[in-house]
């Protein structure tokens, strides 16, 4: 067993890491503040590869693993979580579910450009009605000769405003429960399509939150990812993914809750001494720090189990439910750490804090999380293998350029 | 173009430094990263490479755990990696250091420019580009702020030098050896980079490779001696407010203690 990162991975930490700090730390606040996207955020991002950061490079990706994919994570909401729900949606939820389920003709058209960040993608499960209960989703998918006819609306959808391709759940059979719903890659410029901003967020407020609404929108039926009926296992997979991206971006939540406080307790002085030298708040630093490490060995053997290509839905679940109520908890004490300070905008805590608050709620709330855990260890889960399964890492394949036209 | 830039493993700029009684420096834990000088200097270095073709190797003089600065240069597009490692090495100055480093300049052959930071942000001495001109006969182009323009064929290069007193242009003739100022924005290391930097395997040349003796590196042939290592004593802060009825009177006020104080 090896608990160092490898070359490679410190590599990308430092990259990313130079990235968030150098070009978004300076101008974040001033966004959050403002409720607005940094508006040159995801062509930055696609110039650094990042949109396509595990994705072969066969399929216009950088070609790294899913370690890495967790590394930029936990750096990139080290500085805001905005950045990393990008990596949730774009490359976890959409990009990854293409790569697993998608058709060769599916990944040259909409895979490759959205690992080149050509095309940004989201992924739309949510509706006003459906949240942790995905079954009970109401948007239609009626097939009518070779195209599917798309109706309802989906709701908190991250880049609902921004993305240009949609990966969409809805029903195909609204009788069969969670066995009639059915995946569909559904393009911002396909007829009936509309979006909305949400605003009025407690955190993420410099992250494009949205709904969307589909009124009798044609998706060609080549656009359905997977089989009629497998939407459900296509939307749990997807979390699967996008639940370890959380995991690891709560992590990186958890280091800047921390570093912020150490740095805080070791200037700030009451009682004639450093406020880090009283043992009540050595005990919220010393709380951070475990939680820190705890969360990013959770995250990190998700990640390894990915890159194996071992089923990891037990491992990534309790992963993102350790981290994102440590996030919480972490976020809270760097406030009481930081005084009157942290209470205001002028530090960065309390943005912390609202962004924590929301990855308690997404991609499975921490009462979802622990239900799972539960039904694991009492036997009453088992995970059934699926028709396609999130492939395991081989940098032979994952590096291997693609076969000239 | 044949381009070698030189880079050194330097702490980090935010590192805390201390100097112990018997004049040992530490940074603590702070990472160690690549002298910020000699980012500019590798991606300078990689422009003239898009520009013209041809390739830069990054070399660097230090311990086997400065392969980092080296991936890291690799990582941001230089062709090849060379590390001078001998523990005969230990303890050179800055004209020793030249002598190495012109030694690995001379092996590699056809090199059409050396490029380095002006400085390393721990030692900050700038003397090693002059030293390693002069060991090599080349023209020195030091505090370079701007490439004007190359001219491989007629082998020649003309630079913007930045002097306290200003700029100067200077044309000279190519091989030569600059050192950069902060004349661009350093790229940061590409995926394709980091996969190519971590699969390298990165070669170590000693001073026998060099063809150097035992006698002629390390401090034994350094002529400079640190016969003391101490911290700079801190400077003494006061601060004083100047109060007065009109902005006129505290524009006097502060005039006549700039003088008293003989800033003026």
């Amino acid at each position: 067993m090896d608990f160092r990162l490898n070359d490679e991975h410190r590599m990308v930490q430092q990259m990313v890491r130079e990235f968030a700090e150098r070009e978004v730390r300076p101008v974040i606040q001033e966004h959050d503040r403002a409720q607005k996207p940094i508006p040159w955020l995801f062509e930055r991002m696609a110039a650094l590869g990042l949109l396509g950061i595990c994705i072969p490079v066969k399929y216009g990706g950088a070609g790294m693993d899913y370690i890495s994919l967790g590394l930029a994570c936990e750096e990139l909401e080290r500085v805001d979580s905005s950045l990393r729900v990008v990596m949730s949606v774009h490359v976890a939820l959409n990009s990854l579910s293409l790569l697993q389920w998608g058709t060769e003709e599916q990944k040259q058209r909409y895979l490759v450009p959205q690992a080149r960040g050509e095309k940004i993608a989201a992924y739309a499960l949510t509706e006003p009605g459906a949240g942790s209960d995905a079954a009970a989703i109401r948007t239609t998918a009626r097939r009518q000769g070779d195209v599917y006819l798309l109706n309802g609306e989906k709701t908190w959808i991250s880049l609902a405003d921004l993305a240009d391709h949609f990966l969409v759940i809805a029903k195909t059979d609204p009788e069969k429960g969670h066995r009639g719903m059915s995946a569909f890659i559904v393009e911002r410029t396909f007829p009936g399509v509309k979006t909305g901003t949400i605003h009025g967020k407690l955190g993420v407020r410099a992250g494009n939150t949205g709904w969307i609404v589909f009124e009798n929108t044609p998706v060609p039926a080549e656009n359905r990812l997977g089989e009629e009926g497998e939407g459900f296992y296509i939307a749990m997979a997807a979390l699967d993914n996008g639940r370890y991206t959380v995991a690891a971006g709560a992590t990186g939540l958890i280091r800047a809750c921390l570093e912020a406080s150490v740095q805080y307790a070791n200037q700030r002085t009451t009682f004639g001494k450093r406020i880090g030298e009283h043992q009540l708040v050595q005990e919220m630093i010393a709380k951070m720090a475990a939680n820190y490490e705890i969360a990013r060995l959770l995250y990190l053997r998700a990640g390894w189990m990915k890159n194996m290509g071992l089923r990891n839905t037990r491992e990534t679940s309790l992963a993102k439910w350790f981290a994102t109520e440590a996030a919480v908890q972490a976020a809270l004490d760097a406030i009481q750490i930081h005084g009157a300070y942290g209470y205001s905008d002028e530090y960065d805590v309390e943005r912390y804090l609202r962004n924590a608050k929301g990855e308690v709620i997404y991609e499975g709330t921490s009462q979802i999380h622990t239900l799972i855990q539960a039904e694991y260890a009492l036997g009453y889960r088992r995970d059934r293998p699926l028709r396609c399964e999130l492939p395991a890492y081989d940098p032979e394949v994952w590096r291997a350029e693609p076969a000239p036209a | 173009m044949n381009i070698v830039v030189l880079v050194k493993q330097t702490p980090d700029t935010a590192a805390n430094l201390t100097v112990d009684a018997s004049g040992r420096v530490s940074w603590g834990d702070a990472p160690l990263i690549v002298n910020p000088w000699d980012e500019f200097a590798i991606e300078e270095s990689l422009r003239l490479k898009e520009k013209f073709g041809g390739k830069v190797a990054a070399i660097t003089m230090g311990p086997e755990s400065a392969k980092e600065a080296l991936k890291q240069a690799v990582a941001m597009g230089c062709d090849e990696a060379i590390l001078l490692h001998d523990p005969a090495f230990e303890g050179s100055d800055a004209v020793v250091t030249a002598t190495i480093l012109a030694a690995a300049v001379r092996k590699l052959g056809a090199v059409d420019l050396v490029f380095m930071g002006k400085e390393s942000v721990d030692g900050n001495s700038a003397q090693v580009p002059p030293a390693l001109a002069r060991r090599l006969g080349w023209p020195l182009l030091a505090y370079v702020g701007k490439i004007r323009e190359v001219d491989p064929a007629g082998r020649s290069i003309v630079v913007e030098r930045i002097l306290e007193e200003g700029r100067q242009v200077v044309r000279a003739p190519l091989p030569a050896v600059l050192s950069a100022m902060q004349m661009n924005e350093p790229r940061y290391p590409s995926f394709m980079g980091i996969r190519k930097a971590a699969r390298m395997a990165i070669p170590i040349w000693t001073a026998a490779d060099l063809g150097l003796a035992p006698d002629q590196v390390g401090a034994a042939a350094s002529a400079a001696r640190w016969p003391a290592i101490f911290a700079p004593p801190k400077p003494e802060v006061r601060c004083e407010f100047i109060q007065g009825e009109s902005p006129e009177e505290i524009a006097r006020i502060l005039v006549d203690r700039l003088l008293a104080e003989k800033v003026l």
